[in-house]
C-alpha cells in the first residue's frame, strides 16, 4: 500500500456526476451518445448533437493532450508542496472533451503543452476516484 | 430597436478603498450609494429600483458581497418597484438588469453597486486551512478537486495556451501594470501609486505562471455605486447624463463553463463583446478609454483582442513598451489603475473611471475631448460589456 494521498476539496456527489468520480478506478468514464457516437463533458441529458435521449457512460482510453497548464505556486492548501501543475487536457477521442487535471509522475519543468498524457487514478474518501494525469 | 440608448448613468459613487480592514464594509456600501444618489441630484425617495450581484445575503456586511439588496433598501427606505440580481453578464448583470427594467417601464432610478469586503474577514486560502477541507459544489468539482482554487489558476491555463500559440511574453504583458501604476499616480484613492519597474515586475514571485504577484489585483474593501435612470429623466438632473451607447452579456459557451469551452482558450468576454458590437453603429477605432477588467493582465489582454482593438493573438504586439495604452496612446486603457492598483471594486471601479472621463471630471487624469469609452468585464464563463458615450 501507498501512503495516504494528500487530502483534496471532494466533489459532492450527485446524480450528474457519480459515474465520473466512482469509476473504481477502472478506467475514465465520460458521457457518451448512443445515436450518433459524440460524447459530452460534463453531464448533459440529451446530445447536443443530435438530440437523443440515449446518453450513458462510456470507459475512455485514457490518453490525453495537455492543451494549457499552470504552475501553481502560491500555497492555497498548506498541506499541499508547491509547486505542483494544474493542466486542461483534450481527450484522444473527441478534442473538445476538456478536463482540468494535475500531471503527476513528471517534473514540474517537463510539462508543456503538447505533450502526450494517460489518466492515472488516485483514490480518495467516499469512494471518489480522482483522474490525474501522467505522461503517456 | 436597442433600447439601453434610452437609458444612462446619472450618478456615481465610492467610498474610500482601503487595503487594510479599516471601515466595515456595509458602511462604506452606504458611503457610495448616498454619494451616488446624491451626485444625481436624488434622494433615496426617487429611487425605485436597485439591481446588484451577486445577490449577497441579508445581514452580511463583509466579504465579496457585502451589501444586500435587503439591507441597502432597509438602510436607504427604499421604496422599490423593482429589485433583481440576474446573472447575464458577469459583474456588469445588474447593470443590464437595470436597464432592461427601466425601458420595462419598472422603474425610472435604479441603484446599483458593487460591495467588496474582501479584507475584512480574509478569503481565499483562510477558508482551505481546516483539518477537513470543504467540499466541492457545482461547477467547481471540476476544478477545486485539482487543487485550483484560484481563478489565477483557471485564466493562467487560458493565458498559457495564448502565449503558446501566439509567441506572446512576460515582457509584453508587463506593459499593463506598469502602464497603470502610473496611471494610479494620478488616482489618490489607489491602494498602490509608486511606480513599478519592468525589474520589479520580471523578479517578482509567482503566483501561479504565467502571473506573478503584480499580475494579480489587489483584494480590498469598498464599494462603487451608480444611478441608472431613464434618459427622457436626465436633461433635469444634476450631472451631465453618460448614455449607454450599446451592451453585450449572453453566453454562447456554457455559462460559468471555466474549461469546456469549445474555442478554448477564448472566454465569455469574446460573447460579450460580438453582443456589444452588434448593438451600434459606432466601432473600435471611434473608442476614446477603455476600461477593461484586469483581475489578471491577461484578462485585459483578451478583453483588447474580443473587442477587436487588436486581431487574435496581437495583443501582445499591441501593448508591448505600453505607448498605445498610455494616457496619450492611441487607447488610454484603465486611467485609474485599475484593479492592478487601484484596489479590485470588481469592475465598478472600471464604469466610475468611464463615467468621470466622459463628464471631464478625471482631474489629473482626463483624457482630452473623451466621448466614448468602453468597458469590458469578466473572463472564463462570465462575460459583460458597455459602450457609453458623453452625448
Ligand atoms: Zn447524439
Amino acid at each position: 500500500m501507498s501512503e495516504a494521498p494528500l487530502m483534496r476539496p471532494l466533489p459532492v456527489i450527485t446524480d450528474m456526476n457519480s459515474y465520473f468520480w466512482r469509476s473504481g478506478g477502472e478506467g475514465l468514464r465520460i458521457l457518451r451518445c448512443g445515436g450518433c457516437d459524440r460524447y459530452s463533458h460534463p453531464y448533459v441529458g440529451r446530445c447536443p448533437s443530435c438530440g437523443s435521449r440515449d446518453v450513458k457512460p462510456q470507459t475512455v482510453s485514457g490518453r490525453a493532450t495537455v492543451v494549457g497548464f499552470t504552475v501553481n505556486h502560491q500555497p492555497w492548501f498548506p498541506h499541499v508542496p508547491v509547486p505542483y501543475v494544474i493542466a486542461y487536457v483534450e481527450l484522444e477521442e473527441q478534442s473538445d472533451i476538456r478536463l482540468a487535471t494535475n500531471i503527476v509522475n513528471c517534473p514540474v519543468e517537463d510539462v508543456a503543452i503538447g505533450m502526450k498524457v494517460k489518466v492515472v487514478f488516485e483514490k480518495q474518501d467516499d469512494d471518489i476516484y480522482i483522474p490525474l494525469f501522467e505522461p503517456a | 430597436m436597442y433600447r439601453e440608448k434610452e437609458t444612462c448613468i446619472t450618478g456615481i459613487g465610492q467610498s474610500a478603498i482601503y487595503r487594510k480592514p479599516t471601515v466595515y464594509p456595509f458602511t462604506l456600501a452606504l458611503d457610495a450609494c448616498e454619494a451616488a444618489i446624491a451626485d444625481a441630484g436624488l434622494t433615496p425617495a426617487d429611487i425605485d429600483g436597485v439591481a446588484c450581484h451577486p445577490l449577497g445575503s441579508s445581514m452580511v456586511g463583509e466579504g465579496n458581497a457585502s451589501a444586500s439588496p435587503t439591507d441597502i433598501q432597509k438602510s436607504l427606505d427604499l421604496k422599490l418597484t423593482y429589485y433583481g440580481s440576474g446573472e447575464n453578464a458577469a459583474q456588469f448583470s445588474p447593470v443590464l438588469n437595470a436597464i432592461a427594467a427601466i425601458t420595462a417601464g419598472y422603474c425610472k432610478h435604479v441603484l446599483v453597486w458593487r460591495a467588496m469586503g474582501e479584507r475584512w474577514i480574509p478569503m481565499y486560502s483562510h477558508g482551505f486551512k481546516a483539518a477537513v477541507l470543504p467540499r466541492s459544489v457545482s461547477w467547481k468539482v471540476w476544478l477545486e478537486p485539482f487543487w485550483a482554487p484560484s481563478a489565477s489558476n483557471w485564466v493562467g491555463i487560458h493565458a498559457s495556451a495564448h502565449m503558446h500559440k501566439y509567441g506572446i511574453t512576460r515582457e509584453q504583458m508587463s506593459a499593463i501594470p506598469i502602464v497603470q501604476r502610473r496611471n494610479a499616480a494620478r488616482n489618490p484613492k489607489a491602494i498602490y501609486r509608486e511606480p513599478l519597474t519592468l525589474d520589479q515586475y520580471m523578479d517578482a514571485r509567482m503566483v501561479s505562471t504565467p502571473f506573478c504577484l503584480y499580475d494579480c489585483d489587489v483584494p480590498c474593501d469598498g464599494t462603487t455605486a451608480v444611478v441608472i435612470s431613464r434618459a427622457d429623466l436626465a436633461k433635469d438632473m444634476r450631472q451631465k447624463p453618460v448614455f449607454f451607447e450599446a451592451v453585450g452579456g449572453g453566453a454562447q459557451g456554457n455559462i460559468g463553463d471555466w474549461v469546456s469551452r469549445p474555442d478554448f482558450p477564448d472566454m465569455m468576454m469574446h460573447d460579450a463583446a460580438k453582443m456589444m458590437w452588434s448593438r451600434t453603429d459606432l466601432k473600435p477605432k471611434d473608442v476614446d478609454t477603455a476600461h477593461l477588467y484586469d483581475g489578471f493582465t491577461y484578462l485585459t489582454m483578451f478583453w483588447l483582442e474580443a473587442l477587436g482593438f487588436c486581431k487574435e493573438g496581437e495583443s501582445g504586439a499591441f501593448i508591448e513598451g505600453g505607448h498605445r495604452i498610455s494616457p496619450d496612446g492611441e487607447l488610454p486603457l484603465n486611467t485609474n489603475g485599475g484593479q492592478l492598483s487601484e484596489g479590485r471594486m470588481h469592475a465598478f471601479g472600471h464604469l466610475h473611471e468611464a463615467v468621470l472621463q466622459l463628464r471631464g471630471q478625471a482631474g489629473d487624469r482626463q483624457i482630452k475631448d473623451a466621448k466614448v469609452s468602453v468597458s469590458g468585464v469578466g473572463g472564463g464563463g462570465l462575460g459583460g460589456a458597455v459602450l457609453l458615450r458623453a452625448d
